[in-house]
């Protein structure tokens, strides 16, 4: 596809007998932000190691900005920024230390290289601390730091692996701000996360990846129209369900009853209007309802129809 | 090549901050290389070692008139001993090496010359203080060497006896040993040639304590690879256009410049403050270089099979410290013989010294080869096991 910063095909790879990443294919166009989302141990950070060419593949082919990727790869590396899931930083360097070592490393002009350091240290919001050993930093300026150190060469693709893990809200916004203000400079960026409302707010398309596998890729909005728009109702009960399933089955705004020990599950359109007259159709059939949860169309319930078990689990 | 030059002058930057290169490059070397020159030294060169013997001449011949007057003459004439005191029992020199005012006492048997001349065994007995163990070891190596002179010409004039049929007249016979020993010199005491390619005591403390930290502090380069692994860098650094064997290169190069910066730090420091005498300067560079090189392997082949960067460095704590014992950086481990000197030819510390005392007894570049191979030879060895395994560190 013309345009394309990234293809991935049918990236593979196993460790013994399990099959981290079995055919995952996508690609990120120019300007375009692109999300991995699944729960931990869904082979998010697998994919992108052999997108970076830091893990060697068993199948499937990467190029990147028209290079092949490989874990032998040296130029076309150049094209990646990558940010791992933890900070990779030397603490005992100071932030302008940190990024002018890495400038270096990729190869940048010293012409350019302090400018453009300076640059990143304002983008990061660090600045006014870039002589401090990055030890003395809080975690999120960490984070900040270890970001900026993945944008610092003007990469074509930046590569965020679960950037916000373990950041204070604060800095989880900030992180979020940087992404999209690159994004909108043209940046392509391959985000990696299990925060589904990261998801929906950065990225342009989602992939949904559980057991390795790419279980389905889009917009927001293809996405959620997947589960057609409806809501998911979760009424907690104490007595025996069954009585409800049928009378509940019948009312006109319930596609679908799921009945479970001790829980009713419905796929309902309109919850919000509906609600009232299906708490008292469970009463009428003789089951008590002790909570009930609304879970709107988003991610999260795409997510849930898609593998049957939540982003956290 | 640049991208490994640039981790290594990283590197370089991270250990200067810390100050780990001069603590353990420069003060604990320099430091111990002080205290053990003070606290040893004066022994070690011998101006110190105050020794008297005494002895008793309880046969009254010509043989133990020739062990007192002559043999211990010339020991006392030569400087191993402070004095001689002769006494007239065996009780009375026994209770002078009781009370320590010996350090030991000869005691010539009665009948000694007439064994000597007769062919048959004989013995000098030494009586040596408790607490002189040095001084006893020197007496008793003095008897020694002595009675086996004197009984290797018993054993002559038995033959001649045994030849001829009789035994010659005790006139033939005071002649035949007389003429015997002065051939045989039963001792010989003067400069001993080896002690010229023995180092002197601030030259060898620096040189041992500059070797043994030599293969501790190199362990910052290559240590550093784990450290990147366990900290998360490494990837960072695998992530960059470059060849992944320019990390393992870098932390190598890390390692030999903080190794040829402390040795030659240590050199020169010790040269003016503790006036060791490191010899040819051209030649302590080669040994020097090899020495490092050799540091670099072990350092390396450890941080290969350690699976933390904690393991890696106590386990090249633990082999700094074992092998710098087995090259003798703390005592001389070749008197000990055995599976002890075996072993200590297998360190490169051994020859690293060696290689300094062939200098300073006054070989050039040529003259310290033999000691170069071993040390060669112990980097390759180490050098190569690494290479197999450094692989996986950086392996994708």
């Amino acid at each position: 596809m013309a345009g394309n910063i990234l293809e991935a095909r049918g990236l593979r790879k196993t460790f013994g007998d399990l099959v981290a990443v079995d055919g995952v294919d996508f690609h990120i166009a120019e300007g375009e932000t692109y999300g991995l989302l699944g729960p931990n141990g869904a082979g998010k950070t697998t994919t992108i190691s052999m997108v970076m060419g830091l893990l060697e593949r068993d199948g499937g082919d990467v190029v990147v900005d028209g290079k092949p990727i490989s874990t032998s790869s040296t130029s076309a590396k150049a094209a990646i920024g990558y940010v791992p899931q933890d900070i990779a930083i030397y603490p005992d360097l100071t932030a302008r230390e940190n990024l002018d070592f890495f400038g270096r490393l990729y190869g940048m002009p010293s012409s350019t290289r302090k400018q453009r350091v300076d640059e990143v240290l304002e983008i990061i919001g660090l600045a006014d601390r870039a002589g401090d050993r990055s030890e003395e930093y809080s975690g999120g300026m960490k984070r900040r730091l270890n970001i900026g150190i993945g944008l610092l060469h003007g990469p074509r693709l930046l590569m965020l692996d679960e950037p916000t893990v373990g950041v204070d809200p604060q800095s989880r916004n900030a992180i979020l701000e940087s992404v999209e203000r690159l994004s909108r400079e043209g940046m392509a960026v391959l985000y990696t996360t299990h925060y589904m409302e990261e998801a929906e707010r950065l990225c342009d398309r989602v992939g949904i990846i559980d057991q390795g596998q790419i279980k389905a890729e889009g917009t927001r909005g293809e996405l959620v129209a997947m589960v057609g728009g409806r809501d998911r109702v979760h009424l907690a009960t104490t007595d025996r369900t069954e009585p409800a399933v049928g009378p509940l089955q019948q009312h006109p705004s319930v596609d679908e009853v799921t009945a479970a020990d001790g829980s009713l599950e419905l796929l309902v359109r309109g919850a919000a209007e509906a609600l009232p007259r299906l708490l008292e159709t469970a009463a009428s059939a003789g089951v008590s309802v002790t909570s009930v949860d609304v879970v709107e169309p988003n991610l999260e319930a795409v997510f849930l129809h898609l593998t049957g078990k939540a982003l956290r689990d | 090549m640049r991208a490994a030059v640039l981790i290594a002058l990283k590197d370089l930057r991270q250990r200067v901050r810390d100050k780990s290169f001069f603590l353990w490059g420069i003060v604990a070397p320099v430091g111990l290389a002080a205290i053990f020159s003070l606290l040893l030294g004066s022994v070690a060169d011998g101006d110190s070692i105050s020794t008297t013997f005494g002895a008793v001449d309880l046969d009254g011949g010509e043989q133990g008139r020739v062990f007192v007057e002559e043999v211990l003459g010339a020991v006392e004439d030569a400087g191993v001993v402070d004095g001689i005191e002769v006494y007239g029992s065996r009780d009375a020199a026994e209770a002078e090496v009781s009370t320590g005012a010996l350090d030991a006492a000869f005691v010539i048997p009665e009948g000694f010359t007439a064994a000597v001349a007769s062919g048959g065994e004989t013995a000098i007995e030494v009586i040596g203080y408790i607490d002189s163990p040095i001084g006893t070891e020197v007496a008793r190596s003095i008897a020694t060497r002595y009675v086996g002179e004197v009984n290797g010409v018993g054993a002559a004039i038995g033959t001649v006896a045994a030849l001829e049929g009789a035994m010659p007249s005790q006139a033939d016979l005071d002649e035949m040993v007389s003429g015997i020993l002065q051939i045989s010199s039963p001792l010989r005491v003067g400069t001993i040639e080896a002690a010229d390619k023995e180092l002197e005591s601030s030259t060898f403390y620096s040189a041992a304590m500059a070797v043994m930290f030599l293969f501790l502090i190199v362990q910052f380069g290559v240590l550093g690879l784990l450290e990147e692994r366990e900290n998360g860098t490494l990837n960072r650094l695998l992530a960059a256009p470059m060849r992944r064997f320019s990390v393992v290169l870098g932390k190598a190069l890390t390692s030999f410049t903080i190794g040829v910066l402390s040795m030659t730090a240590v050199i020169v420091i010790t040269t003016f403050a503790l006036g060791a005498d490191w010899g040819d300067p051209i030649g302590v560079a080669v040994l020097v270089l090899a020495g490092v090189i050799a540091a670099l392997g072990l350092m390396m082949m450890v941080a290969a099979f350690a699976r933390t960067a904690e393991q890696a460095a106590n386990l090249q704590a633990i082999f700094g410290f074992l092998l710098a014992m087995l090259g003798g950086a703390f005592f001389p481990v070749a008197a000990a013989g055995g599976l002890v000197e075996t072993l200590s030819k297998i360190t490169p510390h051994a020859w690293f010294l060696r290689g300094l005392g062939d200098l300073a007894g006054g070989a050039g570049l040529s003259g310290i080869v033999g000691a170069l191979w071993p040390i060669l030879l112990f980097a390759a060895v180490t050098g190569g096991l690494a290479a197999i395994r450094l692989r996986k560190v950086v392996a994708p």
